[in-house]
């Protein structure tokens, strides 16, 4: 959900900027990273944790903490927290440490 | 491979401060950012900042941030800024390996000032790593920065300032704060920010603590219990409440991963924060030619970074050769600014921390 009135700060429409996300053809703004875009859509599980494959979400949203580490455009462990979104991105949720064999 | 003579890790208020300095004695120096844009956690405040004009009193934090980045952008022959870059390795050699989308560059440095900032403290309870749990930080990045609401109806675990000026800033941007919740049996941060919140209606409970977090998939849920003087959880005071995010501000550790690399000293100092890099009273670690600044050297606040900044820049240059023109006046002034901004009941916490320091500071 994206916030429209503020008493501070306005936040102007931007352009659309489409990707994919496990398969499904969504949209952010640009401006977006690949996190926010997402929690804007309502995605909240980003990543599952590697032993028990518990959701993850973000926790920090500034690059500390890896708990929003997706597979973007074939790579794994990309920070969707503080890399921007790009047109025709495709992303994924990831479930593993990352495997070669993956991308 | 890239030579520099000084590269200043993270464009957050301390490291902007320090560029701006050191170009203006005639340094070239590069300023590497991880995010999309410089500012640090500047461009997400939208309160005012306290302490005296000279550390731009009264202006948004995000207002401040550019003023800061204009002052480095005056100065683009010799200031070069590379945003979007992680630094993935340090050398004592002082050779850094950066990573910029899918390329990983070195870079050789004469100087290093390190201003990573700090990262939000983590604490446990049953499910606390269920989406919806948010640092108070990340919730402020995605409001502030980009312009989403983070959630409908959130509790604030923590109640010292950025618990206090995240949960009005939540309310700015539409979102039921619903209580702030505090262990200890006093409110943590300045009683403005708290009179401010309790007057629009968040109440601040304090001997409150969180016991678990419940939900499938995210957080649904939270179960609230109080805590007697020695810290032990009440009897039958469990409260459940409805709500779809925690927030979580409990502290700031400093960012001081890359310092250990190359095994610069360090020192748990908790009124500074945690582990600390020991510095001099020229903020030089245990490698002379490797400064600090800003949080990641003891946690306080924005403005405090900003004249550590100011004052690393200086040094470094002189170190580097380039002495500053109005060396000595500047030298003085900002010792005193920053004695200033540590004279309240805050400062006194990290005035202990650094006489700590100094016990460990014999290093040259």
């Amino acid at each position: 959900m994206r916030i429209k009135e503020h008493p501070i700060l306005t936040f102007p429409e931007k352009k659309k900027i489409w990707f994919t996300f496990n398969g499904q053809k969504v949209f952010g703004f640009s401006g977006d990273t690949i996190a926010a875009a997402l929690h804007a859509l309502g995605v909240m599980t980003l990543s599952h944790s590697l032993e028990m494959k518990r959701p993850r979400g973000f926790y920090c949203a500034i690059g500390n903490c890896a708990s929003c580490n997706m597979i973007v455009d074939g790579i794994p462990n990309v920070r969707t927290c503080v890399v921007s979104l790009k047109e025709g991105m495709v992303v994924k949720t990831q479930t593993n440490k990352g495997d070669l064999n993956d991308i | 491979m890239i030579f520099k003579d000084l590269v200043i890790i993270g464009g957050g208020p301390a490291g902007l401060s320090a560029a701006k300095i050191a170009a203006e004695a005639g340094v070239s120096c590069l300023i590497i950012e991880r995010d999309p844009f410089l500012g640090g956690q500047l461009i997400k405040q939208t309160h005012m900042f306290f302490g005296s004009e000279k550390q731009y009193a009264k202006t948004r934090g995000l207002d401040i941030a550019k003023i800061l980045i204009d002052d480095c952008l005056k100065h683009q022959d010799l200031i070069e800024i590379m945003t979007s870059t992680t630094v993935v390795g340090l050398y004592k050699d002082k050779v850094i390996t950066t990573l910029h989308d899918d390329t990983y560059n070195k870079i050789k440095a004469k100087s290093i000032i390190v201003s990573t900032g700090a990262s939000e403290r983590f604490f446990a309870f049953e499910n606390n790593d269920l989406p919806g749990v948010y640092g108070a930080g990340a919730v402020q990045t995605l409001m502030n920065v980009y312009g989403v609401k983070p959630a409908d109806k959130v509790i604030m675990v923590g109640s010292g300032n950025i618990g206090l000026i995240v949960s009005y800033q939540l309310h700015q941007a539409g979102v039921k704060v619903l209580k702030v919740i505090e262990a200890a049996s006093n409110i943590g941060g300045y009683k403005v920010h708290a009179s401010k919140i309790r007057r629009i209606g968040i109440p601040i409970e304090t001997r409150k603590t969180i016991k678990r977090a419940i939900g499938k998939d995210k957080v649904e849920q939270v179960e609230i219990v109080s805590l007697d003087d020695d810290w032990n959880i009440v009897d039958n005071s469990s409260e459940i409440i409805d709500v779809d995010a925690v927030c979580i501000s409990v502290g700031l550790i400093p960012q001081r991963n890359l310092l250990s690399m190359i095994d610069i000293k360090t020192k748990f100092i908790k009124e500074l924060g945690g582990i600390v890099p020991i510095i001099n009273e020229d903020h030089q670690t245990s490698d002379k030619d490797v400064y600090v600044c800003g949080d990641v050297s003891g946690v306080e606040e924005a403005s405090s970074a900003i004249v550590e900044g100011y004052y690393t820049g200086l040094i470094a240059a002189r170190n580097l050769g380039k002495e500053h023109q109005d060396f000595k006046t500047l030298n003085i002034d900002y010792k005193n600014q920053l004695l200033n901004l540590r004279s309240g009941p805050f400062g006194k916490k990290t005035l202990k921390g650094l006489e700590i320091m100094k016990e460990d500071a014999n290093v040259k």
